[in-house]
């Protein structure tokens, strides 16, 4: 499959990372090498088969309910870009 | 004692005891190894006054008589582990600055034990890469060279910081995360060993992520009896990890009985690859001969879907690695890109992503966000977890049928110039890892030997693959190749 630099822009938007316009066909045509190794799948028949969901069979352990951790606060924000009175500050998000 | 550095977890252990040596004496020597092999790339961020006081009390431990194993072994730890207080930031740029506040669990249990960490390796961008030349820091370099040949080599990847300086003797073990290979590709090209557990053996906890359902971290050692030492102080189950196997962990080094009779070795076909080098085909059959001289039973056997673990493959760690990966926007911890006037917060994200994370790390992440996205979701990840569970059935039958353990090449060829691969397309890259990623995809534990050198010199290594939790026999099998193989070689300090 190949992918165009459309395609490409979509999806460097949707992983929010900023690509220039002028980088975009490279990796438009890197993406499209990729896919088309990863398109040999499509030889496999995989009728019937479920997909793994885990790769040791397992339940998940299960714990009571209750509270194991807190009051960190200021471990929580000691590597933050931006912290202010105890909270993560952000650029504005709400016009 | 001379040579201190080039110990192994074992000897250092034994001498300790003895009082032969000290922990501050092993230390020390390693810290001076370390100072003058900055050429080696492997240490990127250096702890010496966290060893020698952690040497001190491991000193004290031993006196006492209470000493575990590894108490007092100076230790190189992976970039991808968070310790505390000291910078972690799994080679990429994102992470600057990063100063986690908890301690992995594997290193809390490593530390507890009375191991001491000399500092932080190098490693491709979180864990993404199989010759270190994605880090932040610069390249990791091989301690062996070809021989009349002065061009630097990989030590591989990710892992590769821990396997040059294992290799290189500037610690006597390291840790390492293989989520496709990454402990035991680099170990093969090192000339060490290196073992990735049985999924959910050891926690992940405190590690950072790259593909949550295939890493799993490891020892990098210089023999099979310090992998089986390591591991039994690395394992265990962790109720900070949900996916870590609440089961009895043995002691590995107990197991290495070195006798192998009766146990059946599969020879897989789909493991002869088109092309594959003269000297690594012959490795492969020395290696068969080894283990039947040794009392094994040579089976050959099929997994008829090996073809189609790497394709596999990446989907399913890049599916995974974009979603982990969403975790750095620039709002908790790292690096956060400088705004320009105007801009709001998704114009942060963007910017801080493309500044932080580097050329693989952003291709990876855009590819597994492209498999993931609504109406290629059934026909991407979906088909790969299906071909995933036919890849871990193959295993599964040859298991059924008895084969006690497998026997591969670990890598497609020796260890390749940094550089080399620079123009080639990621595909070519990434077949590094054909041999070693169908054991990821199902799970299973997996362990590189070295065995041979090549015309060149270079280590070249092989791998066994075991049964689910059955490390124990699958360090057994390797220990009785080891005892075989009677690889000795080290490279010529040139540093």
């Amino acid at each position: 499959m190949s992918i165009d630099t459309e395609t490409a822009r979509r999806v460097a938007k949707l992983a929010r990372i900023k690509v220039e316009d002028d980088a975009l066909p490279a990796l438009a045509s890197e993406f499209s090498a990729i896919l088309g190794f990863i398109e040999q799948l499509n030889e496999v028949d995989v009728e019937g088969v479920e997909p793994m969901t885990s790769v040791t069979p397992q339940r998940l352990k299960r714990r009571a309910d209750v509270v194991t951790d807190g009051n960190q606060q200021a471990a929580v924000l000691k590597n933050a870009p931006d912290a202010r009175e105890g909270f993560f500050a952000v650029p504005k998000v709400v016009e | 004692m001379s040579d201190l550095t080039k110990l192994t977890i074992a000897q250092a252990r034994d001498a300790m005891r003895k009082g032969d040596t000290t922990s501050a004496e092993i230390t020390s020597a390693c810290l001076s190894a370390i100072e003058g092999a900055d050429a080696l790339g492997a240490f990127v961020h250096h702890t010496p006054e966290i060893a020698q006081t952690q040497a001190a009390s491991a000193d004290t431990r031993i006196k006492a008589g209470d000493a575990p194993d590894m108490c007092g072994i100076p230790l190189g730890i992976k970039d991808l582990f968070c310790t505390k207080g000291v910078p972690s930031q799994a080679a990429s740029r994102i992470l600057e600055g990063f100063k986690p506040e908890y301690e992995s669990t594997i290193t809390s249990q490593l530390f507890d034990a009375g191991a001491v960490m000399l500092g932080k390796l190098n490693m491709d961008e979180f864990a993404m890469g199989s010759s270190n030349e994605t880090s932040v820091y610069g390249n990791a370099v091989n301690p062996w060279k070809r021989a009349g040949d002065n061009a630097a080599l990989t030590p591989g990847g990710s892992s590769g910081g821990s396997a040059s300086a294992v290799a290189a003797d500037l610690c006597l073990a390291a840790t390492g995360t293989d989520t496709g290979g990454s402990i035991r590709q680099p170990a093969a090209f090192t000339g060490i060993t290196g073992l990735k557990p049985t999924y959910g053996r050891v926690s992940r906890w405190g590690i950072v992520a790259f593909a949550s359902s295939l890493d799993q971290a490891g020892p990098m050692t210089k023999d099979v009896r310090d992998a089986a030492i390591m591991l039994t102080a690395m394992s265990g189950h962790d109720p900070l990890d949900s996916t870590s196997a609440d089961i009895a962990v043995p002691d590995f080094e107990a197991a290495l009985t070195g006798d192998i009779r009766g146990k059946t070795i599969g020879i897989p076909k789909e493991y002869r690859m088109d092309g594959m080098p003269a000297e690594i085909e012959k490795l492969w059959e020395d290696g068969t001969a080894m283990l039947k001289d040794a009392g094994a039973k040579i089976v050959d056997i099929t997994l008829p879907h090996t073809k189609y673990a790497l394709p596999a493959y990446y989907v399913i760690a890049p599916a995974e690695a974009s979603s982990n990966l969403a975790r750095y926007d620039g709002v908790r911890f790292g690096h956060r890109a400088k705004l320009a006037h105007g801009d709001g917060i998704t114009e942060m994200y963007e910017k801080t992503r493309a500044e932080g994370f580097g050329p693989e790390v952003q291709r990876r992440v855009m590819v597994g966000t492209y498999v993931l996205s609504a109406g290629f979701y059934d026909a991407y990840y979906n088909r790969a977890r299906r071909v995933r569970a036919l890849i871990k059935q193959d295993f599964d039958k040859v298991f059924a049928d008895g084969v006690d353990a497998i026997l591969t090449p670990a890598t497609p060829s020796a260890a390749f110039g940094l550089g080399e691969m620079t123009n080639a397309d990621p595909i070519q890259m990434y077949l590094n890892d054909v041999f070693t990623v169908t054991v990821n995809l199902a799970g299973l534990p997996g362990i590189a030997v070295p065995t041979g050198q090549n015309a060149q010199g270079l280590p070249m290594g092989l791998q066994l693959i075991g049964r689910p939790w059955e490390e124990g026999d699958l360090l057994n099998v390797a220990y009785s190749l080891e005892q075989s193989a009677g690889f000795v070689a080290k490279p010529a300090k040139w540093w």
